[in-house]
């Protein structure tokens, strides 16, 4: 048994935090918070020639990573800095999906994500389909050769940025992936920002036409390889908000240390005391049940999808419990947008609503314990 | 013990009905519906048309001009308004600052004043908390000079609630720096107009402006617009918290928000079924109704405590702490209820920006709500003071 981190990875992680340190701070983040394209294209280029992006990938598919802990190692530090860069969905998702099952010549674009140069996005879910995976209603039509996609995606991340969708599609009595470049005609999107950064957009497939050669998987049989692709993202995502949460406690112990009432630091408080000891008892919990579903990555369905599901579910409860009473603690202060806290909270709780949420991840467990 | 309406408890709670549908207009019950921010117009038009119904100071005496209802009237008014969604009403001048008036006013003052917050002539804030004041209130470092027949006032209040609005502010001030914390404090009305008075917008985090700083650089404030005695106003603000918290409970927002959630819950698909039907959310929206229920009858009897003259005190502290837990629980199952649709942001500063925000189970900004209500476990004494306070008075020691 070893939990260390191997000496390349504890550099990748060194080297990133680094960065963000020197390019990230708050006002900074402010800005691209408020900016109209949602992330800094600036950043997005620092991050891919720290090779940040070619750490999520494979040897095999041009990277130089690609492992549970790669992506744990990354997302971690992207959370501690509150980076809203849309780096989980055109590497992990949709840049993941073409690295599972796309033909080589989809495979190619990996390369031009590596570089920073392609974004992506996946559009999946819809308005029915809440956390889901297989209920996908948009359906695609075949006729003489031609694919015809028709439907809805909901909330798709990245998307007015994306060069190319990977795209969920209802065929042969199973679910099918296509990729699809963003000017295809009959795709319109609606984009809005996001209440925790970032931006997303409705997505509509108005009979968008497609050759045989945008298909990524044979008819009807792409749930496994969503599946498997979106365990990666939740690991992904769970060690954003792991990252997340050691700010928000980092934040509240220092302000704890410096803010007076009643004459002394609120950190001499015994009720306070207690509840930050119990934060930090439940991040060490967090960060267990991190590292055991990135640690089954590579093991069959079942037991990959049991450590998902419990460490989604316990990044639920320990996320609100973080989130909430880092505010708390605070006081009025953690309410104003400006403050560090406030962003860093709102990406902790909203983690809840990506991916499946706590409630969602028990009734899956059980269902996964049972089978 | 009698847990019904009388007839006519019920008589009036069909005039309140009848009220609200004729007065509240279905705009701007949909824009309290949905959360968006309301106007100063929205706002001045709730006020006035209450005003001429004789229901807007519903706790004042009649000799001040108030309607007087008992417990139960208001209970039933804030309940109906609730489920109507009708705007909250604006309770600075009416419910905070009026209370302070008519126990420790000038009779001067009751006749200037209480009438100009029933005509909404005055739209008052509330300068308490600083930026180094604020569960530790009587720290307040904001001081008033007395130079002949005024105050000089120097220094910054904070959270100042609808002070964009405002065109007074009463505000507690060090009069006697010399003096123990609690002793050297006055209460002060200001008119914000007054050269040196500046007001600056803070945003909070779900992209709100309802809160303020206001700046005082040297502001010359008149002698008669101090309350009661110089040094005093400790006693008065402490007296003011007591009415700050006659709404604390907050039961009817809550009646409200489990009706959305339970609407939401049905129509919302969760792993092929209603969301109804996941256990684990449906355990944690029964137990937050098992918790409404009773507190709904916990705020009656204080209520009705409160109105047969018992001071509300412990109770009060008790009803805050309940009600901001049961109101943050029931704004964190909406959000959780629409999944995905939790993230967009919704925020009022996005209106007009021709971005429409996709909101498929009508629910408005819920997560916004959900953000913006973590200020109800802090502002009014955060909760910890309240357990502080209860400890301090059960315990005895230091608190």
């Amino acid at each position: 048994m070893n939990f260390n981190l191997t000496e390349e990875r504890q550099m990748l992680s060194d080297t990133l935090r680094r960065f963000l340190a020197d390019k990230y701070d708050t006002d900074r983040r402010n800005k691209i918070l408020e900016s109209d394209q949602g992330y800094s294209t600036e950043i997005w280029s620092g991050l891919a020639e720290l090779g940040v992006i070619g750490a999520l990938f494979s040897e095999g598919d041009g990277g130089f990573g690609g492992g549970g802990f790669d992506i744990a190692v990354v997302f971690e530090e992207l959370g501690r800095a509150g980076v809203v860069e849309p780096v989980l969905d055109t590497a992990v998702l949709a840049g993941g999906l073409i690295a599972a099952t796309g033909s080589s010549a989809q495979k190619e674009l990996i390369e031009s994500v590596i570089g920073g140069e392609t974004q992506l996005a996946f559009a999946h879910g819809e308005p029915q389909s809440r956390y889901d995976l297989d209920n996908v209603q948009t359906v695609a039509d075949t006729q003489d050769g031609a694919i015809a996609l028709t439907g809805r995606k909901a909330v798709v991340m990245n998307a007015e940025a994306a060069d190319h969708f990977v795209v969920s599609a209802s065929e042969a009595g199973g679910i099918s992936l296509f990729l699809v470049p963003a000017d295809t005609d009959g795709l319109s999107i609606q984009g809005y920002p996001l209440i925790s950064g970032g931006r997303a957009a409705e997505v509509t497939l108005d009979g968008v036409k497609l050759p045989e050669t945008a298909r990524m998987t044979e008819a009807g049989k792409a749930l496994p390889v969503i599946e498997a692709v979106m365990a990666r993202a939740t690991v992904a995502q769970m060690a954003e908000t792991l990252g997340a949460m050691e700010t928000a406690v980092r934040i509240t112990q220092e302000y704890l240390g410096t803010r007076q009432q009643f004459g002394r630091p609120l950190a001499t408080f015994q009720a306070l005391q207690h509840r930050m000891a119990e934060m930090l008892t439940e991040m060490q919990q967090a960060r267990s049940a991190l590292i055991n579903a990135a640690g089954h990555l590579e093991a069959d369905r079942n037991e990959r999808e049991r450590h998902i599901s419990a460490a989604k579910g316990l990044f639920g409860r320990i996320g609100r419990l973080i989130g909430e009473e880092s505010i708390q603690m605070h006081g009025g202060i953690a309410m104003t947008q400006e403050y560090e806290l406030a962003h860093i909270a709102k990406r902790i709780i909203m983690a809840d609503h990506r991916f499946g949420d706590e409630d969602w991840h028990l009734e899956r467990f059980l269902a996964l314990s049972a089978a | 013990m009698d847990l019904s309406y009388s007839e006519e408890d019920l008589a009036f709670r069909d005039e309140v009905r009848s009220f609200l549908s004729e007065k509240l207009k279905p705009e701007l019950a949909e824009k309290v519906r949905l959360g968006r921010g309301l106007t100063k117009e929205d706002m001045e038009y709730w006020h006035s048309a209450l005003n001429s119904r004789g229901w807007l100071a519903q706790n004042w005496p009649k000799e001040f001009g108030g309607a007087e209802w008992n417990a139960v009237q208001r209970h039933i008014y804030e309940e109906e308004a609730a489920r109507a969604d009708a705007p909250r009403i604006v309770p600075f001048g009416l419910s905070m600052l009026a209370p302070v008036l008519q126990k420790f006013g000038s009779k001067e003052q009751n006749d200037y004043w209480l009438p100009r917050i029933l005509s909404g002539e005055d739209w008052w804030c509330q300068g308490y908390s600083e930026p180094g004041a604020g569960s530790d209130l009587a720290s307040l470092k904001t001081k008033a000079v007395r130079e002949g027949d005024h105050y000089i006032v120097n220094g910054q209040k904070t959270w100042t609630t609808l002070g964009q609005h405002a065109n007074m502010i009463f505000c507690l001030v060090r009069t006697d720096p010399s003096a123990k914390q609690q002793e050297g404090i006055s209460f002060l009305l200001i008119d914000m107009d007054t050269p040196g008075v500046e007001v600056r917008p803070i945003i909070l985090l779900d992209g709100t402006h309802e809160v303020n700083e206001v700046w005082f650089t040297d502001v010359k404030v008149p002698v008669e617009n101090l309350v009661g005695e110089e040094n005093k106003g400790w006693t008065y603000a402490k007296y003011l918290l007591t009415h700050e918290r006659a709404n604390i409970a907050g039961v009817g927002f809550s009646t409200a928000a489990l009706s959305t959630v339970k609407r939401v819950a049905k129509a919302v698909n969760d792993n092929g079924k209603p969301l109804m039907q996941n256990p684990h959310f449906a355990a944690r929206l029964a137990k937050v109704e098992m918790e409404l229920m009773a507190l709904s009858t916990f705020n009656m009897r204080m209520i009705a405590a409160a109105g047969a003259g018992g001071a509300p005190g412990l109770e009060a502290s008790m009803l805050k702490i309940k009600g901001s837990e049961v109101r943050q629980e029931l704004n964190d199952l909406t959000r959780r209820a629409i999944g995905p649709y939790a993230m967009p942001f919704a925020s009022e500063a996005l209106e007009g920006s021709n971005q429409p925000i996709p909101d498929p189970f009508d629910v408005g900004d819920a997560t916004g709500e959900y953000f913006n209500n973590r200020k109800i476990s802090i502002f009014g004494g955060s909760n910890e003071i309240q357990k502080n306070i209860i400890a301090k008075v059960t315990l005895g020691g230091r608190a």
